[in-house]
């Protein structure tokens, strides 16, 4: 819908509301800016510029507790975004195309209450679980876990993707001889593909994120990096949490990027 | 193949949950290279009959065969019949070439095969040149045409068409109805239309079918159906109607609320309550009875409305109780041009009418 | 479409009732079999554990804090009542209520602001420029704050220096910040995606109607964007309940809120049976506020 005159009310306050936006971008960027700025300063306490240095970044290639949290990590993520992008993939699918027969009522809140649900209870209630069933606490219940949320919003994603789809592509493709399965690889897989990559992106982004479940549900030996610097944090603030910081949101922003490149092209 | 049953619907029945019956017990034939019309309001069935035919709907009851083979429950994929689509459903993320040999390729027609016949649609629908194009990079019309040479390119036994031109504009929708025809006539195969636009079956089709609320009313000539309505619904449908109640006199005249008596063409017994029909540009206007040639029908009545339409005027004509003529008069010099308040005679010929009991 | 079906029925025979049906049932399968793996595991891993919560509320706390299937009691639950649990309690719905209302009031002009752009380039640039801090490690961007509220952090020496505060870390201020940057984007997406959906037409007209700027907006915009105003609150509201890494850092003892409180149930405290209730009502909170999202019929996915 274009827009008109009639939707700004004023320029009095189309100036506050200007404001009010670059402030809000302040907001968001100028802490993590800090950040960057300082995991590159030689100064030994945080906060405090030094000079530039590379030093904290050295110290962190050296460290290898957090090595190995990077590289539990790295496997956790892996995993998880893959059975959770397939399965989401699959619930979206199901809820879309096979509307009338799956029960919506039921389903639909299930898969929707991971999204919204506080990590402290999931943390809980997950632990509770691993517990009672007998599951020995390590990679494999971090990854069981990550799957659990994960789902939810690899459905959501590649939902809204669907539901953008003309259903008469899919009877055209059968109209012209193509079988279930034909259909399915040549037709709607390549029309939902920047979905499913969508929602596997965010699915890595969240297992990458992820803290406070981890935090739970891992046994030892088996910790995350996020989880890790949590610790680091908590402990004692040093500048090589800045460089790691960086790390993570730089390696973010190529996740971001890539998500969007991928929205582009269609 | 000619005299052959190209489409053959017996007692086709489709109920949708308990209440709703979108085609109830249809009986019809499309015969083997016949432009046919599915036309009728929306909602009426029309395009839910299509789709049974296609194989993207299962009948509830009933039989459908193409060239005496019983289709039955066989998916889409494995009938004869190929469907342009109302939306064209041109898969987005293929050019056109891809788009149009799509079908070819499910069916493992090997690679020069599939080469020369796509060629070949690709030119029939004048599109030679655009095959690299992706389908947002197309017009309406261009769109249009490569759904229709996607559909032909597999030599379907029948062509089915959901509302191919809905979207285009009307010039545009005009051209393409004349290349439509043209295309049916080259490659010779029967093609079953879906439409709602009476004035697009009556052009483009060697027979129509009219139906309303899932039922078949009539099938016919486009002439057929446009000159001899059976019933109002069809005789309001299909081009313009003037409609007066009246009732079947003893000697099989029709006499109108306001006592003038008409002669008409009916099959009713006198003392039937009917409704007289007859189509506008049927209708002449004269200054008095001594200048309307005799042996026809005449009615007096006032101008009380002109309405310019271009290539022609309408005269709303009040007859008084028996209610009011719409006549049409073309716009060419020799035509008188009358101005509301004038005494006119409507004057038809006896077989112009047609009074349908209901 | 019930077709598509290489079935094993006669398929040349005419249709009757029981085919049809027989159809329909086959494709209810088909969608069962695509939607029963993700249902399966969240049965297994969602719904089971949620369950597991409330059961092990009502059990007994073993030795080391652990719960024991037996002699059943609401202790947990009735502790929730407890002076200082509930002081605990009430400052978290408190600070998740207000953190929902500031995102509200300022996520509001924010996406208003996105949305009235006239340019659909400006807008999603706009967009990206908020996704891109929004998907940055949210520990990164706690920590951010962590560092500029500490002693020699830039903002305490902007306080400092102006006289209006002093440090401000570990302190409720503090952790509002925190919540504040942390979900303003969980509102703004929302909202712009209502707000942008407006057909600004109804606007004009209630312009030309009410004559007055601040009345159409109130009387038409603001009601328009409803389902991106419940949205973004819940996405704000519960998850504020139970944050629990923000107060953590940017917070103190004096600052607990239930977040922190559930997790030292399980840590320190040793008595999951009482934090399982704790959890068992912000899960009951979650519930109630995903019913009230589902009937006020504004689903924007």
């Amino acid at each position: 819908m274009t827009l008109h005159e009639g939707a700004l009310t004023g320029r009095r306050v189309e100036r506050l509301l200007t404001i009010n936006g670059w402030l809000v971008f302040a907001f968001l960027y100028l802490p993590i800016l800090v950040v960057i700025v300082f995991s590159f300063s030689g100064a030994p306490n945080v906060g405090t510029w030094g000079g530039f240095s590379l030093r904290w970044y050295e110290r962190m290639l050296g460290n290898d507790p957090l090595l190995h949290a990077l590289q539990n990590t790295l496997w956790v993520a892996l995993f998880s975004t893959i059975v959770a992008t397939v399965f989401g993939t699959a619930a979206a699918l199901a809820l879309d195309r096979y509307r009338k027969w799956v029960s919506g009522g039921t389903f639909d809140a299930i898969l929707y209450m991971p999204v919204i649900i506080p990590d402290v209870t999931m943390a809980v209630m997950l632990l509770l679980w691993f517990t009672q069933i007998g599951l020995p606490l390590g990679r494999g219940t971090i990854i069981l876990a990550h799957i659990a949320f994960n789902i939810s919003f690899v459905a959501i994603v590649v939902r809204a993707r669907l539901a953008n789809m003309d259903p008469a592509m899919e009877e055209a493709a059968a109209d012209l001889y193509a079988s279930r399965w034909a259909t399915f690889r040549r037709v709607t897989l390549p029309l939902i593909m920047p979905g499913v990559l969508g929602g596997g992106l965010l699915a890595l982004t969240l297992s990458l994120d992820d803290v406070v479940i981890t935090s739970f549900v891992q046994g030892p030996g088996s910790t995350t990096l996020p989880v890790h610097v949590f610790g680091l944090i908590r402990k004692s603030v040093t500048p090589e949490i800045n460089a790691v910081s960086t790390l993570m949101v730089t390696a973010s922003m190529i996740l971001v990027f890539a998500s969007l490149a991928i929205q582009r092209r269609e | 193949m000619d005299g052959q049953i190209a489409v053959g619907l017996r007692g086709v029945t489709k109920r949708f949950g308990e209440d709703v019956i979108a085609v109830n017990e249809m009986d019809l034939e499309i015969r083997d290279g016949e432009f046919f019309s599915l036309l009728g309001p929306s909602g009426c069935g029309k395009t839910t009959t299509l789709r049974i035919i296609a194989g993207l709907e299962f009948p509830t009851n009933g039989s459908v065969q193409i060239y005496g083979e019983e289709m039955g429950l066989r998916p889409p994929n494995k009938r004869p019949v190929n469907t342009v689509f109302q939306s064209y459903a041109l898969f987005p993320h293929m050019n056109v070439e891809e788009n149009v040999s799509f079908g070819l390729r499910m069916q493992n027609v090997d690679d020069v095969e599939v080469r020369r016949r796509t060629g070949k649609a690709i030119d029939l629908v004048r599109l030679s040149g655009m095959e690299k194009r992706r389908p947002n990079a197309l017009s309406g019309g261009q769109q249009q045409r490569v759904a229709l040479a996607r559909a032909l390119v597999n030599q379907p036994k029948v062509l089915l068409l959901d509302e191919p031109l809905g979207a285009l504009d009307l010039k545009l929708r005009q051209t393409m109805q004349l290349e439509l025809k043209d295309i049916q006539n080259e490659v010779g195969i029967s093609f079953v239309y879906v439409t709602h636009d009476q004035e697009e079956a009556l052009t483009m089709s060697d027979r129509i079918g009219v139906m309303n609320e899932g039922e078949l009313v009539q099938v016919g000539r486009s002439e057929d159906i446009y000159e001899s309505p059976v019933n109002l619904f069809v005789a309001g449908f299909v081009g313009d109607m003037v409609f007066l109640p009246g009732e079947i006199a003893e000697s099989g005249t029709v006499r109108l609320a306001g006592g003038e008596t008409v002669q008409a063409k009916t099959n009713s017994a006198p003392g039937t309550k009917v409704t007289l029909a007859v189509r506008p540009e049927k209708l002449h206007l004269y200054g008095d009875r001594s200048e309307a040639p005799s042996g026809r029908n005449a009615v007096a009545g006032t101008v009380t409305r002109r309405i310019f339409y271009g290539e022609a005027l309408y005269y709303e004509i009040d007859i008084g109780a028996s209610g009011a003529f719409d006549v049409r008069v073309e716009n060419v010099p020799s035509a008188k041009r009358w101005d509301v308040g004038d005494d006119v005679i409507v004057d038809f010929h006896l077989e112009a009418a047609t009074a349908i009991a209901e | 479409m019930t077709m598509l079906d290489e079935g094993p029925d006669s398929p040349s025979e005419a249709a009757n009732p029981e085919l049809e049906r027989r159809a329909q049932r086959r494709e209810s399968w088909r969608g069962f079999f695509h939607a029963v793996p993700a249902y399966a595991y969240l049965v297994a891993f969602f719904v089971l554990p949620l369950i597991i919560v409330f059961v092990f509320s009502f059990a007994s706390r073993g030795r080391t804090g652990r719960p024991i299937l037996e002699n059943w009691n609401v202790d947990g639950w009735t502790r929730l009542t407890d002076p200082l649990v509930s002081t605990i309690v009430g400052r978290s719905l408190f600070v998740a209520v207000l953190n929902t209302v500031l995102c509200l009031i300022i996520g509001y002009a924010f996406a208003y602001w996105i949305a009235t752009r006239p340019k659909q380039s400006t807008r999603t640039l706009l967009l990206i420029l908020v996704l891109i801090p929004f998907w940055s490690n949210f520990l990164v961007r706690t920590y951010a704050w962590r560092i500029l509220l500490d002693s020699d952090g830039y903002i305490t020496q902007i306080g400092e220096f102006t006289g209006l505060w002093g440090r401000m870390l570990f302190t409720l201020p503090a952790v509002f910040l925190g919540l504040l940057y942390g979900y303003l984007p969980f509102m703004v997406l929302p909202l712009y995606a209502a707000i942008e959906r407006i057909d600004w037409s109804l606007v004009e007209a209630g312009r030309d109607l009410y004559a007055s700027g601040t009345r159409a907006f109130l009387k038409i915009t603001l009601p328009l964007s409803r389902p991106g105003i419940i949205a973004g609150s819940i996405l704000v509201f519960i998850p504020s309940l139970g944050a629990y890494v923000t107060p953590d850092i940017l917070g103190g003892a004096k600052t607990t809120l239930l977040g922190n409180f559930i997790v030292i149930q399980f840590g320190a405290a040793r008595n999951w049976p009482f934090g399982s209730a704790l959890s068992g009502a912000i899960l009951i909170v979650m519930v109630l506020a995903t019913i009230l999202y589902f009937r006020s019929g504004a689903r924007t996915v």
